[in-house]
Parts: C-alpha cells; structure tokens; sequence
C-alpha cells in the first residue's frame, strides 16, 4: 500500500513516516532541488545533523548506504536507493534574508525555503529554533581544492527517483526549492512526487539496535500520511 | 577532631585556598593576565578551558576575542548567538554558502541566519579548522572511548554545549551545527574528507564581535580524531574592547556578499539605536 503526493513548485510537503516504511522522492521533470528536514516523530528536539550524518558517512555527499543521523548520533533515516549518485549535505536552505546577500537586496519579495520550513513546522509546533542545516535532494554543491564550494548545476534528469527507508517514526518536512537565482532547479522550479509506501515485509531489519523509536513527550502531531502540498 | 569538623574550620579551610592556581581557570579580574595581547585595561576575559570543558560568555559589539591552542591538541567547539536574541543564531550553512567557501580563514565572516554578520575572522595563524563535522556526541564517544558524558574523562562537545546554553536560558533545541578551531579538514574532489589534525602548539584565530553575541565554547576532540584515545589539550581564551568592523576597514568591502551583511548589520542596530 502507498500514497502519492504531487508536490508543487515552491510548495512545502510534510508527513510521519513510520518505522520500516519507505519515502520515495521523484523528480518529475529534473533538477529540482528538495530541501529536506527530519526529526523523531515522538521527540523533534531528536532531529537531522548534517554534520553527524558528514561525520558517519566520512564525506559531504549522500547516495545510497547514507545513513540520515540525528544531533545525538542516531540513525533517522537510511537512502536505500539513489538514481543520481550525489545530494547535498553543506548548503541548507534559500532564506529571503540570505537571497540579499548571495543577489542583492532585489530578490527579498522572492520565496525562499525557511519560509516554507517555517510555515509547514508550525503545524506540528516546531519553530525557527528547530530549523537548522538541511539536506537538498539532487542538489550539486562540489567543493574545490582551496575549499571554493558553489551550487551548480544539477545531475539529475526527468523521473529520477531516490528512496529513503525510516529507521523510526520520522517526520518529515520538505520545501520544494523555490530559488530562481542559481542553478539548483535550472533557475525554474517544477514538481517532484512524494510516495510513502508501507514496510516492505521481506526487507532486511536493522540488526545495529539503534533503530528504537523514541520515546518522548511526541509534539509531533502528523496524521500519518501525505498530504498534497498548497500550490507555491 | 579534624579542623575542617566544625563550620568555623571549614569556612577557614575554604577561604585558604583562595589564590591557588590551576592549569585551566578563569583569570579575574581579566587585567591580571601575563602578557596581554592588547593594553591589560582593556582585557575583559581571560581563562585556559581544560581539554574536555567548555566555557561561555557575553561579548559586547567590537570586541576582539582570541583563541589560541597552546600545546597542539586543543579544538574550540563554537557556537555563536546574537545576545538576548537567541533565535538569530550562528547558520554553518549560510556561512559556506553565501561566502562560496567551505573553510574557515581570516577574512571569513560568521553569519546568523538573518542575513547579518554575528562575527568576524580578522586573524588565523594556524588555518586548520572545520565547518562542516560539527562535535561529538554522548553516542558517539560511548562507541568511541567509553562515555561521553560531561563528568566523564571523555565528554562529548554536544553535552557540554547543553550545559553552556542551560547557562545561557537555551535549551538543546536551541543548539545548531557548530564550527570547530584547530583541527582541520579537507573535502577531496569525491566528497570524501580527510581529517588534517592539528597546525602544532600556538596556533590563534581572532574574531570580532560584530553584534553583542553569547559564545558557547567546548572543548573537545574533533569528531573526526581518529586517536584512540582521547586527545584534549588546554584552549586558551583572551578578550579585550576593540572596535567593530566599519566602511573604512578592507573587511567591509572585502566581497560583495560580506559588504551586503555588513550593511545589513549596519542597518538593524542603526533601527534598534545600538550604532
């Protein structure tokens, strides 16, 4: 059993994925970048660290074995399958107040993902001190000798998928990156397609024992399934 | 009867040890720091953090605070926060991103998430630091050398900077990815990284406070220390009252991103009534 969502270009996405269950994200029609957030449904101050997941991978890129850890070193999420090869870890999201610095003060009426972050998390009581360094599905930052880094542009292609298997109940925020000032969606976002499917009986179980769900004060509040993202 | 079994003789033995010295403390008053790098009035903090502690502290706009690694093992875990304001705080991200460079130098400013400068790197002798491993963490240094909690002989920078921001009214909510001084790491052309370690006993970096910001400092091994055992050398700290950044230092102009969040900062304490 599965449910799909179609999220729109600039929309935000959100929803509980439960332990074992797997998230695919679809890039519909190609280098669209997908601001990703996840956190320990039952307790959101467990959420992704970038720099944990950098730590446990040893690199900055994620592909499929990545394992999406929490800021106490616990394993959220694991990408089971990766069409693309390379997502982001470094570059976090686009902001309205970080447009002016990286364009110039023009592109402040613009959307931005925190916005989007910002608006999608409050429905499950999480605010700005929640947000922090996220993950950008299919977006290419490559990082040269001297440390120069940049977004460039993307390698995925029309239909290009990776899927994400919950390593406990997770819920997940997206953004669907509105920016238009850098290559990271061909300076024109499109759709990308969510589909949460149930665990796969004859998957190989964790046998690490760290994969116990929380068990916390539960703020999150999600219905347990996708719901289609409002149109950007 | 031991002279420490009544209050009297306990108040006595307590109130002995006052001038005692320790390897790692607070000087206090700052002034009567060896060797000030500034005039010796204008020193406002002074201490040697021992390896595996951490330390925090309210610093006004302008002034300049120096981190120095003495023997070669010390890395300075730092989160920054704009003070009294703690929902604009210290953004890795946006720190790389917008400054199109993943390392940290001199010329490098350290941005909160509002488009503004928090701090500024205006000196760096040892060029071995890291925004992108973040600390440790209680799991992580349980694996790695048996506990991790801050009592421990191995406490993970994680805990320790719970405790600093429980100092500060902050809750580990309120903790994002950090930057780490004295233990570099390179990103090689597949992404992979390579721990550099340590530039050698006596490296120092100096920020400027470009708002009046709350420092959380840990310090603790680099997670990507690949040592057995853990490694953990007394940091340094000096502060003294210099001036912020303005139009007339290079820094200002240095790129246009850095000039756009300067003029940002300028602008949001020129509306507030702080410059």
């Amino acid at each position: 059993m599965s449910t799909r969502s179609v999220v729109a270009a600039r929309a935000a996405w959100s929803a509980v994925v439960r332990e074992g269950e797997t998230l695919t994200i679809t890039d519909l029609h190609g280098n669209q970048a997908v601001d990703f957030l996840v956190y320990d449904a039952h307790d959101t101050s467990v959420r992704y660290s970038a720099p944990d997941t950098v730590q446990a991978r040893g690199g900055i890129f994620l592909t499929t074995g990545s394992v999406l850890m929490s800021s106490e070193h616990t394993p959220l999420m694991t990408v089971v399958r990766d069409d693309v090869g390379r997502h982001d870890t470094v570059g976090g999201a686009c902001s309205k107040e970080s447009n002016t610095l990286r364009y110039g003060h023009h592109t402040f009426a613009q959307h931005a993902c925190v916005d989007n972050f910002l608006a999608e998390g409050a429905r499950y009581g999480l605010g700005k001190r929640d947000l922090v360094s996220n993950i950008n599905w299919y977006m290419n930052v490559p990082v040269e000798k001297d440390g120069t880094l940049g977004i460039v542009d993307g390698l995925s292609a029309p239909g290009l998928s990776l899927t994400l298997r919950a390593r406990r109940d997770v819920l997940v925020l997206v953004s669907n990156c509105p920016q238009i000032n850098n290559p990271c969606n061909g300076f024109e976002p499109t759709a990308v397609e969510m589909t949460i499917t149930g665990p796969d009986r004859d998957a190989e179980h964790d046998t690490d024992g760290t994969h116990d769900s929380g068990s916390g004060s539960g703020s999150g509040s999600g219905s347990g399934s996708a719901r289609d993202g409002d149109a950007g | 009867m031991a002279a420490t079994a009544t209050t009297y003789g306990a108040r006595a033995h307590a109130r002995a040890q006052e001038g005692a010295r320790a390897e790692a403390m607070p000087v206090v008053p700052a002034r009567d720091w060896p060797d000030p790098p500034c005039e010796a009035g204008h020193l406002v903090w002074a201490e040697t953090v021992a390896g595996g502690n951490y330390t925090h502290r309210v610093l006004a706009r302008g002034t300049e605070l120096r981190l120095t690694d003495p023997h070669g093992d010390a890395c300075a875990h730092l989160l920054l926060y704009a003070d009294g304001r703690p929902w604009e705080r210290l953004n890795v991200a946006d720190t790389v991103k917008v400054q199109w460079n993943a390392y940290l130098g001199e010329g490098v400013l350290l941005l909160s998430d509002q488009g503004r400068v928090l701090a500024s790197v205006v000196a760096d002798t040892s060029g071995r630091h890291d925004a992108l491993c973040g600390t440790s963490t209680l799991v992580r240094n349980t694996e790695r050398y048996g506990d991790g909690s801050p009592q421990s002989p191995s406490p993970a920078g994680r805990e320790l900077f719970k405790l600093a921001a429980a100092k500060n009214g902050l809750e580990p909510r309120d903790l994002p990815p950090s930057l780490s001084f004295f233990q570099g790491v390179r990103v090689r052309e597949d992404g992979t990284l390579d721990f550099t370690g340590s530039a050698g006993p006596g490296g120092s970096v100096t920020l400027r406070a470009e708002q009046d910001v709350t420092v959380l400092i840990a310090n603790v091994p680099h997670p990507a220390d690949d040592r057995p055992h853990y490694v953990s050398s007394p940091l340094e700290v000096l502060a003294w009252r210099a001036a912020p950044t303005g139009p007339d230092d290079p820094l200002w102009d240095a790129t246009p991103e850095g000039r756009r969040a300067f003029l940002n900062t300028a602008e949001f304490l020129a509306a507030r009534g702080l410059a």
